[in-house]
């Protein structure tokens, strides 16, 4: 059954080209029952009413799909709970009388816009340098005539659930991209349709992530269990591999 | 004033589209180039419209308010998407897929159109394959079908619960291949506030950047809106938080007509309400329908726990009741029957507004793993909604505003009353007409994207002249001037209620007098609560913060503003049809069992609403609709 409980809040604000600090207000009468993201409505319904601007925080579908969500809770990426995105995270996982942190995510690549609100357009343009098959509508052949083991359709689904918030590198110590990356080089050099273009792909997906100011990965696993969909951290194994087979051939 | 020509080809229904495409005019590949094209929207419609024409060599420009294209609200679609490739060899094929698509439709849409889309659906298939989507296979490593309503084939491709989030994935990878290409110019956290007409075309756009809050001028030659339904103006629904009507009710104010804005869909499988403070509603797959059992209890207000209720104490009601389809009836009908039941005093939980939905047969006969493997996220995504185990309590459903079948009115080619102006996916009214079956709305949107609108919008494009004109045209400052000064007012009003606060009293006014049932009583009372609901919403509303700024109650409150004005639209033509078609049910029209019942005499036509301004009564005209394939007939799923 659901109860009601109050929290403190001590979340970062941030205007547009200035310093960033933190504000504590109180969120009272909060419904266990609610998402965590429906908790931040009703204390900037409050803030509003009583004259202040509203925390920015990004968010759209609220069922853990978009990606758009997405902040440090207590110092974890889309808060503590296993799995799950912020807008997914429920509020009868915290204690009445808890204070909860809530920041931006913190990455080099991710620059905040304001308050909540980062800059995770790197995440598009790793994927604007081959992060899809080049095949022209109209191109395609029926779609029967080209069998996909079930084992591999399996795989490349469990890499292409990727939602892309971002928490892999906000979670990552350096700030790297790799668990992105290697979800969608992966996806692509499981399935036959991706082999064409497979060792261009990787080439230039890994030289963008490093010049977009992502960090390398150490192998701390961080990611992996950061990230909200699940995504295998075996991927960067994968991506690894990709990348030296597609640099020791030679390739273009 | 408007002449409403719907250009449907003329010659038999299955050459059609094939004859047409041989006859529009082309434009050459040197001269694609020279014509730049906006499309609005990044969801499936957008991203594979713009992606296509990209290819094809004209010159894109594509908006989103999201910051990135891959967000757009497409991507929460679950199930699956149609296609009429007869792969499990059940009989299947492009008439019965298009002949079901009409019957669904309570036979409100054009017969034409659907055809069309049927014709498309095999080459979606095909493509997205290519695309790399990994759509479910079997263990020969073959593509996998399952069921939806409102079909005796299995025809519903998927991927996992996140078929729409693959397909979006697949547009928005092909929309990144042509940025990187420099055949789109994406812009981003960009929200369009008014479409700009000149010498009566639509020649460009003003837009709003999200984060800076400038108002920008982009003229092209043609527009697209690609911009989604208006199911948000309930509050309360199944669509994103942002999902908005704006684009579309601007556009309606520049001389578009709106199409049957009273068809809503109400989809039967969604995590009922249960607080005040609640968002927005969660959808539970359509496909759960395959193997769930709907029930409630056979005597009112029986508040045992469900598995303390024996069989012969349990109505299975869309069993009893329509033998055939059972539970996999179309939507509108489980809908209207939860509801009914519910109505009754037979309801479940705590609030008595759901039915369980039973998975303890299906798991007895497939086993755990097998229920867990095909719907292990929905099962997840449910119990960490409500912390409940549906694996060993049933889950408990109620409907919600889904989906919206009308939209704006486009002739064969996809364009809206007003020249140059396009509408795809969503945001049309064309295919669904009264009620939209399931994993249908992902294969009209590839079909517009991909395989029609770049089919189509050539033969504007060719055959018009475009006088040369700049952003510093006076079109262009007016509407500029216009969008600011709304902007400015409603910052300016500085009342004491939240935008939220309003928005949610339109949302319940309508999802009580326009939702699974209507009447005119009730009609007539929300024509005249809504004007001073959307009065009081301009007296009284707080939006805090500036204009030049990220303002999030500002982009809010805009959208809010449309809807107050939408709304009323929505109502008159609820109360203009007084039949029963599809997910609009007049409580006035119905057959002795409860059914809806149409009025094809007087109400076989497509409702377009033309604007005529603000203090005017819009007018009606009517398109009307001929079944040359598919029979009128009462539909029945018994």
């Amino acid at each position: 059954m659901s109860k009601k409980i109050s929290l403190t809040l001590k979340v970062w604000r941030q205007n547009r080209g200035e310093e960033g600090r933190f504000e504590t207000y109180q969120a009272g009468n909060i419904d266990t029952d609610a998402s965590f993201l429906e908790m931040l409505d009703v204390v900037n319904d409050e803030l509003t009413l009583s004259g202040k601007e509203p925390i920015a925080f990004e968010h759209d579908c609220r069922e853990g799909i978009c990606g758009c969500c997405g902040s440090l809770v207590n110092g974890k990426t889309h808060g503590s709970h296993e799995r799950t995105t912020l807008c997914q995270l429920h509020m009868r996982h915290f204690k009445d009388g808890e204070m909860i942190v809530i920041e931006p995510f913190r990455a080099t690549a991710f620059p905040v816009i304001k308050d909540l609100i980062v800059d995770r357009s790197a995440l598009d343009r790793i994927i604007a340098e081959g992060g899809y098959i080049s095949v022209k509508t109209g191109n395609a052949p029926e779609a029967s005539t080209t069998p996909v083991k079930k084992a591999l359709a399996e795989a490349a689904m469990d890499a292409a659930e990727c939602i892309g918030c971002g928490a892999c590198v906000a979670a990552c110590p350096n700030g790297a991209a790799m668990l992105f990356t290697a979800a969608k080089v992966n996806q692509y050099a499981l399935l036959p349709q991706g082999h064409p273009e497979r060792a261009q792909r990787v080439k230039n997906m890994v030289a963008k992530m490093d010049e977009l100011g992502f960090g390398n990965c150490s192998n701390e696993y961080e990611c992996a269990v950061a990230c909200p969909k699940g995504i295998d951290v075996k991927n960067i194994a994968a991506l690894n591999r990709e990348f030296i087979k597609a640099n020791l051939k030679c390739e273009k | 004033m408007v002449k409403l020509d719907a250009r449907i080809p003329d010659g038999p229904m299955a050459e059609k589209w094939t004859n047409h495409k041989f006859k529009v005019k082309l434009v050459n590949p040197a001269n694609k180039r020279k014509h730049k094209v906006i499309v609005v929207g990044t969801g499936l419609a957008g991203a594979s419209a713009a992606a296509t024409m990209s290819e094809l060599g004209y010159q894109v420009h594509s908006f989103t308010y999201s910051d990135s294209p891959r967000r757009a609200h497409s991507i929460a679609a679950q199930g699956g998407i149609n296609a009429a490739k007869n792969y499990p060899n059940d009989g299947d094929s492009i008439y019965r897929l298009f002949y079901d698509t009409v019957k669904g439709g309570d036979f409100r849409s054009r017969e034409a159109n659907v055809y069309r889309l049927a014709e498309c659906s095999n080459l979606i298939i095909d493509h997205c394959v290519a695309q790399g989507i990994p759509f479910a296979r079997e263990y020969g490593g073959y593509l996998a079908n399952r069921s939806f309503g409102g079909a005796q084939v299995s025809r519903t491709f998927y991927a996992r619960g996140q078929t729409g989030q693959q397909l979006l994935l697949g547009a928005f990878g092909a929309l990144q291949k042509e940025i990187k290409k420099g055949g789109v110019k994406m812009h981003t956290r960009t929200e369009v506030i008014d479409i700009v007409v000149i010498d009566g075309q639509a020649r460009g756009i003003i837009a709003r950047n999200l984060v800076t809050g400038e108002l920008t001028r982009h003229v092209a030659d043609a527009v697209v809106l690609a911009t989604g339904g208006y199911g948000n103006v309930f509050f309360l629904s199944t669509n994103a938080m942002n999902c908005n009507a704006s684009a579309a009710w601007r556009a309606y104010k520049k001389g578009a007509c709106f199409a049957n804005p009273c068809y809503t869909q109400i989809h039967p499988t969604c995590i009922p309400v249960h607080g005040e403070y609640q968002s927005k509603l969660t959808l539970m797959s359509e496909s759960l329908r395959n193997d769930g059992r709907i029930w409630v209890p056979k005597q009112k207000g029986d508040k045992r726990p469900a598995n303390e209720i024996p069989e012969a104490e349990r109505d299975y009601y869309l069993e009893r009741k329509y033998p055939s389809f059972g539970n996999l009836v179309p939507r509108d009908l489980a809908s209207r029957n939860a509801k009914q039941v519910c109505d009754e005093g037979r309801g479940v939980g705590p609030t008595g507004q759901a039915v369980y939905l039973d998975f303890a047969e299906a798991i007895q006969r497939l086993g755990r793993d097998n229920i867990e493997a095909k719907y292990g996220n929905l099962f997840e995504m449910y119990n960490r909604i409500t912390d409940e185990d549906p694996y060993t309590t049933p889950m408990m459903i109620y409907p919600a505003v889904h989906y919206t079948m009308g939209g704006l009115w486009v002739d064969y080619n996809l364009m809206t009353t007003l020249p140059g102006l396009y509408a795809i996916g969503e945001v049309n009214f064309s295919d669904h007409g009264a009620n939209r079956l399931g994993a249908s709305a992902l294969m009209q949107g590839l079909a517009d994207g991909y395989f029609v609108l770049p089919n189509t919008i050539n033969d504007y494009l060719a055959s018009s002249s475009f006088t040369k004109v700049g952003t510093d045209h006076e079109a262009f400052a007016e509407s500029e001037a216009a969008a600011k000064d709304k902007l400015d007012r409603l910052l300016a009003v500085n009342g004491s209620r939240t935008v939220d606060d309003f928005h949610k009293e339109l949302g319940s006014l309508l999802w009580e007098k326009c939702g699974m049932a209507r009447n005119e009583a009730g009609l007539k009372e929300a024509l005249e609560r809504i004007p001073q609901i959307r009065k009081a919403f301009w007296e009284n509303v707080n939006v805090p913060g500036s204009a030049d700024d990220l303002n999030q109650a500002l982009e809010k409150a805009n959208r809010v503003a449309d809807f107050m004005e939408f709304a009323e639209l929505m109502v008159k033509d609820a109360l203009e049809r007084a039949e029963s078609c599809g997910g609009h049910f007049r409580e006035e029209s119905q057959t002795e069992e409860g059914e809806a019942l149409r009025d094809d005499e007087n109400f076989c036509y497509v409702s377009a609403w033309e604007f005529k301004g603000l203090d005017q009564e819009p007018e009606l005209h009517k398109e009307a609709l001929e079944f040359e394939e598919v029979h009128l007939s009462q539909r029945s799923y018994k």
